[in-house]
């Protein structure tokens, strides 16, 4: 495993222009998603079904392929 | 030499009506139907060459003859659309498959027309309906309740290649391939252990999975189906059938879905995989890999070594790039191939590394997520119905119902493109000539189906154009003689037929 968190990087090496924006990226990235997630998690029982045990217990399908 | 990996997307969607009689039939039939009426003229599915009994084990290839395979009959509604894709009824659900194309990211741009038909249909739907009643719509593969119907792929592969060499080489990575691009689902529905077993697992799907090989979709469901029906020259082509994968809300996903494995098939083709990563159990291994979504479970191989999932999907993604610069990328699209062996990377070393980036790609970490964000502030446990809820709600496909779309999932194609692959076929495939001719002389088409059209030129007998070559019928080498033909006979008339 360690050798492989070496090699990943060497290879990214050859591609100049996404070395540098790696990790950086990573963090925006991650603020990104946190951000979204919050959003959502605020936004989450509106948009799930009032009465989620009802709803879930009703979804019964045909067996298809 | 790889044939070009032409391939397509069958999604059989969950439905389900609120508010009025739940009959999923109807319901079905009422989505399709109400889609097709608006479209006008309405050609029907036409079942000449369909052998869904036919066997790829056989040593002959399928022959073309008389006789109808009873599945075929529950399949009441069906039609044909203007994209080239087909739209019906399958049993009880809603099926679409997209039209034939040539790569993986126009496998994701017709997925996406497909769900957006789907929806559309919904809508139409809503006027034939009792007031306050809806038809709800999922994009999953099971109700949690052991009931599972499918999202199966299909690609084209040369009949040259002994099946049983596709078989032994596509193992590894329909087993281990759930890691990019499963569905996740909260539960276990293996028969015989209790659902809160498995508080999350991977794969939709991989609960269903009882044999390696076989025909069956719907009981006794195999890893590798063998169905044999190319819906092209049986002599010269396979259509392998896959019926493994769960449906993807991601588009990631869905292109490394698609794009891995037509990689996978191209190198079989190029006799350039090894045969080194054979799965001892692939039934229990496709269950072992599913059920832990940590990714420590080692699979136990023929040649008696241990690997877990990420270990197989790290070598075989190593053999494929080393494919990719001996052989070239031209059978699954350059520049779509380059992206595919790109994104494929990296989803592996953010599972890897477990570092979450991977939760804008795939289907089953960005569920996951949001489970345990949802889990840790409300203090819900886990396997509780809203946890249950939330899982399900992933796939819903009304809009102000669909966690997926809130999920901050990277997308591939432009909304734009999208809307337009609902009523435009691919260009590069026999999918153009299907395409346009609903479009420009529906009136006149009677029938269709994958690799045939039937025409009614106001005269008998009707006429039929066969279409054996999935590479025939593009834009190249049709689009002016359609666009200079203003009646069916003349088009025929240009085309030789």
């Amino acid at each position: 495993m360690a050798e492989r968190t070496h090699r990943e990087p060497q290879r990214r090496d050859d591609e100049a222009s996404e070395v540098d924006e790696g990790v950086p990226a990573r963090s925006e990235d991650g603020t990104r998603l946190k951000a979204e997630l919050d959003d959502l998690l605020d936004e989450i029982d509106e948009v799930l079904e009032s009465n989620a045990e009802e709803f879930v217990k009703s979804y019964v399908q045909k067996g298809g392929q | 030499m790889a044939l070009p990996k032409v391939c397509g997307i069958e999604t059989e969607y969950g439905i389900f009506v609120r508010g009025a009689e739940n009959d999923p039939v109807a319901a079905s039939s009422l989505l399709v139907n109400a889609y097709a009426d608006r479209l006008g003229p309405r050609p029907g599915w036409d079942y000449e060459h369909e052998r869904p009994s036919s066997d790829a084990r056989d040593p002959e290839p399928p022959a073309f003859d008389g006789g109808l395979d009873p599945e075929l009959e529950s399949r009441l509604v069906n039609t044909v659309l203007r994209n080239g894709a087909r739209y019906y009824v399958d049993h009880a659900h809603p099926e679409l498959s997209t039209p034939e194309v040539r790569t993986a990211r126009d496998a994701v741009l017709w997925d996406v027309a497909g769900e957006r038909i789907v929806r559309r249909s919904v809508e139409m739907a809503l006027g034939h309906l009792p007031s306050g009643a809806e038809i709800v719509i999922h994009k999953n593969n099971s109700d949690g309740k052991g009931n599972s119907y499918g999202c199966h792929e299909n690609y084209l592969v040369d009949r040259e290649v002994p099946f049983g060499r596709v078989v032994n080489g596509v193992m590894a990575h329909f087993i281990s391939r759930q890691v990019i691009c499963g569905a996740g689902k909260v539960g276990s529905e293996f028969p015989g252990q209790s659902p809160d077993a498995v508080p999350y697992q991977i794969s939709q799907r991989a609960d269903f999975f009882e044999e390696q090989v076989g025909l069956e979709t719907t009981i006794r469901r195999p890893i590798v189906n063998t169905r044999d029906e190319p819906h092209a020259d049986p002599l010269v082509y396979r259509r392998l059938h896959v019926i493994c994968g769960d449906a993807n809300m991601s588009q990631v996903s869905t292109f490394l879905k698609v794009g891995s494995t037509s990689i996978l098939l191209a190198m079989i083709e190029d006799g350039a995989l090894k045969d080194d990563l054979l799965p001892a159990n692939p039934v229990t291994a496709v269950r072992q890999i599913s059920h832990d979504p940590t990714l420590r479970a080692t699979i136990l191989l023929d040649d008696g070594r241990r690997l877990t999932a990420l270990d197989l999907q790290e070598a075989l993604l190593e053999q494929a790039r080393a494919w990719a610069d001996r052989h070239g990328l031209e059978s699954v699209g350059v520049e779509v191939g380059r992206e595919v062996l790109e994104r494929w990377a990296e989803v592996l070393s953010s599972l890897r590394a477990d570092d979450g980036r991977a939760a804008r790609w795939v289907d089953w970490v960005a569920k996951a997520r949001i489970l345990d964000a949802y889990g840790a502030r409300h203090s819900v446990a886990e396997g509780s119905p809203r946890m249950r809820a939330i899982d399900l709600q992933y796939h819903d496909l009304r809009p102000e119902r669909c966690l997926a779309t809130r999920a901050g999932l990277d997308e591939i194609v432009e909304e734009a493109e999208a809307a337009r692959a609902v009523d435009e076929p691919p260009s590069d495939t026999r999918a153009y000539f299907r395409g346009r001719c609903l479009g420009k002389f529906g009136d006149s088409v009677v029938a269709a189906n994958w690799d045939s059209m039937v025409f009614d030129l106001g005269r008998d007998p009707l006429r039929r154009v066969q279409m054996s070559e999935p590479l025939r019928g593009t834009a190249d080498l049709v689009a002016n003689v359609i666009d200079e033909s203003s009646t069916v006979s003349e088009l025929l008339e240009r085309l030789g037929s």
